[in-house]
């Protein structure tokens, strides 16, 4: 018998309930290196195109904010804008920012998030527990308005479903106004320290070309120069009457993506705040009676990027088609890019910094070429904070300490 | 490019479409038979540089369609290329994925989900079902029981 010669496959993946989608990267390495990537997906495909046609117009913003438990604002919000496309219907204005509002807290939650999760993978647990800590009152304001933590419900063909009262804008505003000071002492910590340069700083780059060629969005696509956000291109909900700025970074590495994500907070609480000051009287919703045939387009900036609804209706009380694009469909694949050529400790933040789902990673194992277990998660995870604690050592820099505020 | 320009350049591959809709403002449908699909994606993408976002598989009556979703982001303009797939039997189309990286999933996706081939994938295997799914079972079909 021939014996071929097998390159070591590190298998990452495929199962975790808190995933948003199940994934399996296969990656093919030689020694520390990465060589060829490929991912595998769909391990918990749940149809939801196909149950959506199935559903009445207005039962389905409740399937699609179940999509995920984090861009659950969104989901519905494209679903929603595309429906109202179809009908030539004119949301009343207060609708238009109440809907900004609740997808503004919903961005700034998800990336305080992220930078929690980014904090506990290079081994900076102090930023996990910190990021989180501040990243709760964000959901309880979000439960105040909704009466839910994630899957608001909120949007409806025509408007909203709950207001924001006017009597809890004092209160909003207050908390604004800490969870701004809480960030902005995040982000100088993560901004200021020479071990996250080090550390973050050259790590999955993702060029500007590649960025094109995988068709990237959101700020995987802001951190390499490409300065796109459908809240500015084609602006919805109330996006056009604020004051903000699009972020972006050109260099296409893990710390452009993290940099990204925390100026992006502060541009979102900036545009609640206003929202809330500018916030007009009046209904917050019409009476929409049937969807005439046709089809539409809907976009919304997600945390992770534009998601794109089309929907197609006959006339009737049901879509005859609803496709849905999440962000990270077309982020994903661009690990194709990033990943090749870095080492192994490099591999989980790179995979991490597109911010497709962290829990992936929670199942990690590296096989070798007779599929025995050689490392598991743990020892992955122990590569990449042993690297941060070499840096750190090399640099000889203290202790990663926040000051208490 | 800003909207009218890029209304104007749209009108340079007229000969290859049966029709140019406007729903809105900035939602433009470019109607084409499935053989002009592959040329109609190359100019938006390699020489109008818009971005891809997607391709919806739909199961028409009496064909399929496949809706190419390109997003000019200096207008906000989604410009979409509805392509006919007259051949019910043995539906078929020219993958676009050798100039476009990003399509290589959602082709996999609509190969596995309403069965229409895309000649030219380098990799055309499944994306969504699972390895024992029954051979010529397409779930987004409309034959297929709700």
């Amino acid at each position: 018998m021939k014996k071929t010669l097998q390159k070591p496959v590190l298998a990452v993946g495929p199962f975790h309930p808190l995933q948003e989608e199940m994934e399996f990267f296969q990656l093919t390495v030689d020694g520390e290196t990465v060589t060829d990537i490929d991912v595998k997906i769909s391990y918990n495909h749940r149809g939801i195109e196909k149950l959506s046609e199935t559903l009445q117009f207005d039962q389905i913003p409740f399937l699609v904010s179940r999509i995920c438990g984090i861009c659950s604002a969104s989901h519905p919000l494209a679903y929603i804008q595309a429906v109202e496309e179809i009908a030539g219907v004119e949301v009343p204005e207060r609708a238009r920012y109440v809907r900004t509002i609740i997808n503004e807290l919903e961005r700034i939650h998800s990336h305080l998030l992220w930078v929690g999760l980014g904090g506990h993978f290079i081994g900076y647990d102090t930023v996990f527990m910190w990021a989180w800590k501040y990243r709760e009152p964000v959901l309880d304001l979000l439960e105040e308005i909704t009466g839910n933590r994630n899957n608001y419900g909120n949007v409806r063909v025509g408007g909203c479903r709950e207001d924001v009262p006017d009597e809890m804008v004092p209160k909003i505003l207050k908390e604004l106004d800490k969870i701004e000071k809480k960030t902005d002492m995040l982000t100088k910590a993560v901004l200021d320290d020479p071990v996250l340069h080090a550390r973050l700083k050259g790590v999955g780059v993702l060029s500007k070309n590649d960025a094109v060629r995988f068709a990237v969005t959101g700020p995987t696509a802001r951190g390499s120069g490409i300065a796109i956000d459908v809240r500015r291109d084609d602006p919805y909900a109330a996006y056009g009457d604020l004051n903000w700025n699009v972020i972006s970074q050109p260099e296409g590495d893990v710390f452009a993506k993290a940099v990204v994500r925390l100026l992006e907070t502060f541009e979102s609480i900036k545009m609640v705040r206003e929202a809330l000051q500018k916030l007009p009287k009046g209904p917050i919703a019409v009476e929409v009676k049937e969807i005439p045939p046709g089809e539409g387009c809907g976009r919304a900036e997600a945390p992770r990027g534009e998601t794109f609804h089309y929907v197609r209706s006959d006339g009737g009380n049901r879509p005859i088609r609803h496709k849905v694009r999440a962000p990270s469909y077309v982020n994903v694949p661009s690990f194709k890019a990033s990943c090749i050529g870095q080492h192994i400790a490099d591999v989980t933040l790179t995979l991490a910094a597109v911010d497709p789902c962290y829990s992936c990673t929670e199942r990690l194992a590296v096989v070798d070429g007779h599929h025995n277990v050689v490392h598991d998660y743990e020892a992955l995870l122990h590569m990449s904070r042993e690297k941060t604690a070499r840096i750190t050592k090399e640099l000889g820099a203290p202790e990663f300490k926040l000051e208490d505020a | 490019m800003q909207q009218e320009e890029l209304k104007n350049r749209l009108s340079e591959i007229k000969d290859k479409l049966i029709d140019i809709e406007q729903t809105t403002d900035n939602r433009i449908f470019l109607l084409c038979e499935a053989a002009n699909a592959f040329s109609v994606a190359r100019f938006l993408f390699e020489d109008l540089s818009l971005r891809f976002v997607i391709i919806t598989g739909i199961d028409s009556d009496d064909c399929f369609e496949n809706l190419y979703h390109f997003s000019n982001d200096a207008s906000g303009c989604v410009v979409t290329i509805k392509a006919f797939i007259r051949d019910r039997e043995a539906p078929s189309i020219e993958s676009i994925t050798p100039i476009v990286a990003a399509a290589e999933w959602i082709e996999r996706e609509i190969h596995d989900i309403l069965g229409i081939d895309f000649k030219n994938h380098p990799n055309l295997k499944r994306l969504i079902l699972f390895d024992d799914w029954p051979e010529g079972v397409y779930p987004l079909r409309k034959d297929v029981q709700k």
